[in-house]
C-alpha cells in the first residue's frame, strides 16, 4: 500500500502539472498537430509521429535552427489548445481561412489540395454533384474546412461530424454513410491503402476560397509576428533549396504546393 | 484475436494496460482532491452566514445540474482562460499552462466534490447536536472538535454515499477519453479503429471497467466493515 | 434546513467575519461570471440568438432522446426487477448479471460499444432485417440510453417493491384477490410512490448522460454547443448551453418536488 501510495506521488510531481514561458525565445519551439489524418500527419504503432507535415516542419525547425517538440492533440481542441498555451504553433494540414483568421494568425500556405467526395465501390452515387448527393447522408471530420464545405454546399444532404477521419472511414465501411468529403490527398490514401478498399474517390470538388482558404497554413496565437516572419521565410527557403520537393516526391507523385 | 490483445508491437496489450493506468491514477488522483473540497462545501452549506450558504448553495446546484460531459468541456477550456486572466493581473504576458491530466482531475473533482457536499450534508445531519456540546465542554477548539469528535463520525455515516460516488467517478473518468487523455476507453478505442475489431476491443474497454467495480465493491465493503467495527456488542 | 444544530457553535465572532468575507468574495465571483457572460450575449444579440434557436432545436433532440428511453427503460425494468425478486435461480442470475453490467460500465463505453462495436456487424443485422436500428445513430443512442436506464430503473422497482410492508399482500390474500390483482393494485402503486424520488434522480442523471449522444454525431444539445463552438471557438457558447441544462434539470426538479408533495399529501397528518 505505501510503495502504491509513494509510486502515486512521484506520478503526480513528475507531470510537472503547471508550467510557464513561451519557448520559442530559447531556441525551443513547441508544435501541435493531430497525429490522425495521414498521410499528413499520423501516429506510428510505436507511438512516434509520421507524414508530410511532420517533415515539412521537422525541415522548417532545421531551417530557423531551433530545437522543435510535437504534441498531439484532439482536432476539435486544436485551436483552442493552442490560444490555452500548449504549443506555439499548429502545423496539422490546417487551412488558411478568414473565420480562423478571427482567433489565430497563420503563416503562408504550404501546400493545397482540392477537397474530394469518396464512395463504396458499388455505391450508386457517380459524381459529387448535388442533385446526386441529396438525400444522402455525408460523413466529415467535425470543425474542418471539409464540414463546412459539406453543410453549406450539399444543403439536402444529412451531414454527420466525426471526431477523426477513422470515424467516419468507419461508417463508410459499414454503410451508415453515404459518402464522405475531405482532402483529396487523405482520401485517395485511404483507398489506395488495404484498409480503404471498400471505397472510391468518386471525383475532386472545386476549392471555394472563402470557405477552403488559401491551403494548409501554419497557425500562431495572433501577435507572434517575428516568429511568423521567420517561418515565412523558412518556407521559402526549403521551397528554394529543395528539401520542400525531396518530402513532397517522398509522399506524392505531383507537387502539393 | 489473442495476438491482437497481447502485449508488445503487435498487440494492444501494452497501450491498454497504460491506459488502465491513467484511468485508475485520475480516479486516485481526483478522490482526495473532491473529498476536501466537498468537505469545505459542505461546512459552508451549513455556515450560519447566509451569503456562504448562498455561494455554496450554487455551486452544488451548478455542478449537479450539468451534464459531466459539459463541465470537462467548461473546465477544461476554460481554466486556463481563467487562470491566465488572474495571472495577467500580475504579469504582462500570461502564459500558464496546464498539464491536461490536472484540468481532466480537476473538472471530474469540481463535479465529484458537489456530490460529496450533499453526502457531507447529510451525514452532518446525523450527528447530535450533544456531540459539539460535549467537545466545547471538554474545553476543545473548534478545529479540535472537528478533528476528533465529529469527523470520525461523519466518515462513518457518509461512507455508503462516498462509495456509491467513489463507483460513479471511476466510470466518470470515462469521459476524458473525449478531451484527448489517454486513458482506458480512448486507448481502446485507437485499438478498435485501427485494428476494426470495435466490438473487441470496446467489449474488452467495459470489462475492465466491470472488474474495477468489482474490485472497488471488495474493498468498500472491507473498508465498511473497518469503520463499523466500533458499532458491534 | 441549512440552519443545523451545530452552526450556532461555529459561528463564532472571529469566525463568522470570515465567513461572511469569504461567502461575499464567492458571490461575487459567481455574479462576474453571469455579468461577463451576460454582457457578452447582449452586446452580440444577433449571433447568440442564432445559437439560441439551434440550440433549443438540439435541446429538443435531447429531451426526445430521454423521453423515449425512460419510457422503454420503465417498460423493460419491471420484468427485470420482478427477476430480481424471483425464487428461481436462474432468472434471477440472469438479471443480476445485466443489472450489473449497465451499472457496473460507463455509459459512454456502452454507447461505443453498440455503436462501433455493432457496426462492424452489418451483414448479421442485414439478414435479421435489424439494420436499420443499428444504422441511425439516433436510434443507436436510444437503445444504449434505454437498456441503460432499464438496469437503474429496475434497482429502484426492486428496492421499492421490497419495502412495501407484508401486511400488504396479506391482506390482499385475505380478501381473496389473485397474485396478479395484488401485485397491480396493491404492492406497485405503493412502491412507485416510494420510488418517486429515485425516479426523478434517475430522469436527471439521464438528461446529464444524454450528453453522450454527441460523441456519436447525434446533435442534442450539446451536440449543437461543440458544433458551433468547433466553428467559432468562443467559450460563451458552452456557457450558454449550461444555462439551458440548467434550467432543464431545475425545472424538472422543481416540477417533481410539487408532484411528490401532490402524490403522498394522503400519507402527511
Amino acid at each position: 500500500m505505501k510503495s502504491t501510495l509513494s509510486k502515486l506521488v512521484t506520478l503526480v510531481a513528475s507531470l510537472s502539472l503547471i508550467t510557464t514561458g513561451s519557448a520559442f525565445a530559447d531556441g525551443h519551439l513547441r508544435i501541435g498537430t493531430e497525429g490522425a489524418y495521414p498521410p499528413f500527419n499520423n501516429l506510428n504503432a510505436d507511438g512516434s509521429l509520421t507524414g508530410f507535415d511532420i517533415e515539412i516542419a521537422q525541415a522548417l525547425c532545421d531551417e530557423m535552427q531551433v530545437e522543435c517538440e510535437f504534441i498531439t492533440q484532439d482536432w476539435d481542441g486544436i485551436i483552442p489548445a493552442l490560444l490555452a498555451n500548449k504549443f506555439d504553433a499548429i502545423i496539422a494540414s490546417m487551412s488558411i481561412t478568414e473565420e480562423r483568421k478571427k482567433k489565430v494568425d497563420f503563416s503562408e500556405k504550404y501546400y493545397n489540395t482540392p477537397p474530394a467526395i469518396a464512395v463504396a465501390k458499388n455505391s450508386s452515387i457517380t459524381s459529387a454533384s448535388v442533385p446526386d448527393l441529396a438525400g444522402k447522408t455525408i460523413g466529415a471530420q467535425g470543425s474542418t474546412t471539409h464540414s463546412n464545405y459539406a453543410e453549406e454546399k450539399f444543403s439536402q444532404s444529412e451531414v454527420r461530424l466525426y471526431p477523426t477521419p477513422d470515424e467516419y472511414k468507419l461508417d463508410l465501411e459499414n454503410g451508415r454513410l453515404d459518402a464522405v468529403i475531405d482532402d483529396v490527398v487523405v482520401l485517395s490514401e485511404w483507398v489506395n491503402s488495404d484498409a480503404g478498399n471498400c471505397c472510391k474517390v468518386v471525383s475532386t470538388l472545386p476549392i471555394d476560397p472563402v470557405i477552403n482558404g488559401e491551403g494548409a497554413g501554419i497557425a500562431l496565437r495572433k501577435g507572434e509576428d517575428e516568429l511568423r516572419e521567420k517561418l515565412n521565410a523558412a518556407i521559402k527557403a526549403i521551397r528554394a533549396n529543395g528539401k520542400y520537393a525531396e518530402i513532397n516526391n517522398k509522399y506524392f507523385d505531383f507537387d502539393v504546393y | 484475436m489473442l495476438e491482437l490483445l497481447s502485449y508488445g508491437d503487435s498487440g494492444w496489450g501494452d497501450e491498454i494496460i497504460a491506459g488502465l493506468s491513467v484511468t485508475l491514477s485520475l480516479a486516485l488522483a481526483t478522490l482526495p482532491f473532491g473529498l476536501l473540497a466537498g468537505f469545505f462545501i459542505a461546512l459552508a452549506q451549513n455556515s450560519q452566514d447566509a451569503t456562504l450558504r448562498a455561494a455554496a448553495n450554487i455551486y452544488t446546484t451548478v455542478f449537479r445540474g450539468l451534464p459531466e460531459l459539459l463541465t470537462l468541456f467548461i473546465v477544461f477550456y476554460g481554466l486556463p482562460l481563467f487562470l491566465n486572466a488572474v495571472y495577467g493581473l500580475f504579469h504582462p504576458a500570461p502564459d500558464l499552462q496546464i498539464n491536461n491530466f490536472l484540468a481532466g482531475m480537476l473538472a471530474l473533482g469540481t463535479v465529484f466534490s458537489a456530490y460529496a457536499a450533499e453526502v457531507f450534508q447529510s451525514a452532518f445531519r446525523g450527528i447530535a447536536k450533544g456531540q459539539y456540546e460535549a467537545g466545547t465542554s471538554l474545553g476543545l477548539s473548534w478545529i479540535r472538535t472537528m478533528r476528533f469528535v465529529i469527523v470520525p463520525q461523519l466518515l462513518r455515516l457518509a461512507l455508503p454515499g462516498l462509495s456509491n460516488l467513489w463507483l460513479i467517478l471511476l466510470k466518470e473518468t470515462a469521459l476524458v477519453s473525449a478531451i484527448g487523455l489517454p486513458d482506458l476507453l480512448r486507448q481502446t478505442g485507437i485499438a478498435a479503429r485501427v485494428s476494426k475489431e470495435a466490438f473487441l476491443f470496446f467489449g474488452v474497454a467495459c470489462l475492465f471497467y466491470l472488474l474495477l467495480s468489482i474490485l472497488s465493491s471488495f474493498a468498500i465493503g472491507y473498508i465498511e466493515r473497518f469503520t463499523q467495527r466500533g458499532e458491534k456488542i | 434546513m441549512n440552519h443545523s444544530a451545530h452552526s450556532t457553535y461555529i459561528a463564532r465572532d472571529k469566525i463568522f467575519t470570515a465567513a461572511r468575507l469569504l461567502g461575499v468574495f464567492l458571490l461575487f465571483l459567481w455574479a462576474l461570471l453571469a455579468a461577463s457572460a451576460a454582457y457578452a450575449v447582449v452586446s452580440d444579440y444577433a449571433t447568440y440568438g442564432k445559437y439560441f434557436a439551434t440550440f433549443l432545436r438540439g435541446a429538443g433532440t435531447t429531451l426526445l432522446l430521454v423521453g423515449i428511453s425512460l419510457l422503454i427503460g420503465a417498460v423493460l425494468s419491471l420484468p427485470l426487477a420482478l427477476a430480481r425478486n424471483s425464487n428461481t435461480l436462474l432468472p434471477r442470475f440472469l438479471a443480476y448479471c445485466y443489472v450489473y453490467f449497465f451499472r457496473g460500465t460507463p455509459l459512454i463505453a456502452q454507447t461505443f460499444l453498440v455503436y462501433y462495436g455493432f457496426g462492424g456487424f452489418r451483414e448479421f443485422f442485414s439478414t435479421v432485417h435489424l439494420w436499420w436500428l443499428f444504422r441511425d445513430p439516433f436510434y443507436c443512442a436510444l437503445l444504449v440510453f434505454s437498456l441503460n436506464t432499464a438496469a437503474y430503473q429496475a434497482e429502484i422497482l426492486r428496492g421499492a417493491i421490497a419495502s412495501v410492508p407484508r401486511g400488504q399482500t396479506e391482506a390482499g390474500r385475505a380478501m381473496g384477490l389473485s397474485p396478479l390483482m395484488i401485485f397491480f393494485k396493491i404492492t406497485l402503486p405503493q412502491a412507485l410512490i416510494i420510488a418517486l424520488r429515485p425516479y426523478g434522480n434517475e430522469i436527471i442523471i439521464m438528461i446529464k448522460g444524454s450528453a453522450i449522444a454527441s460523441i456519436i454525431t447525434v446533435f442534442d444539445l450539446m451536440g449543437e454547443t461543440r458544433r458551433t463552438f468547433s466553428r467559432t471557438f468562443d467559450y460563451n457558447t458552452y456557457l450558454l448551453a449550461a444555462l439551458m441544462y440548467l434550467v432543464m434539470v431545475e425545472t424538472l426538479r422543481r416540477v417533481w418536488v410539487k408532484l411528490e408533495q401532490r402524490l403522498t399529501r394522503h400519507l402527511l397528518r
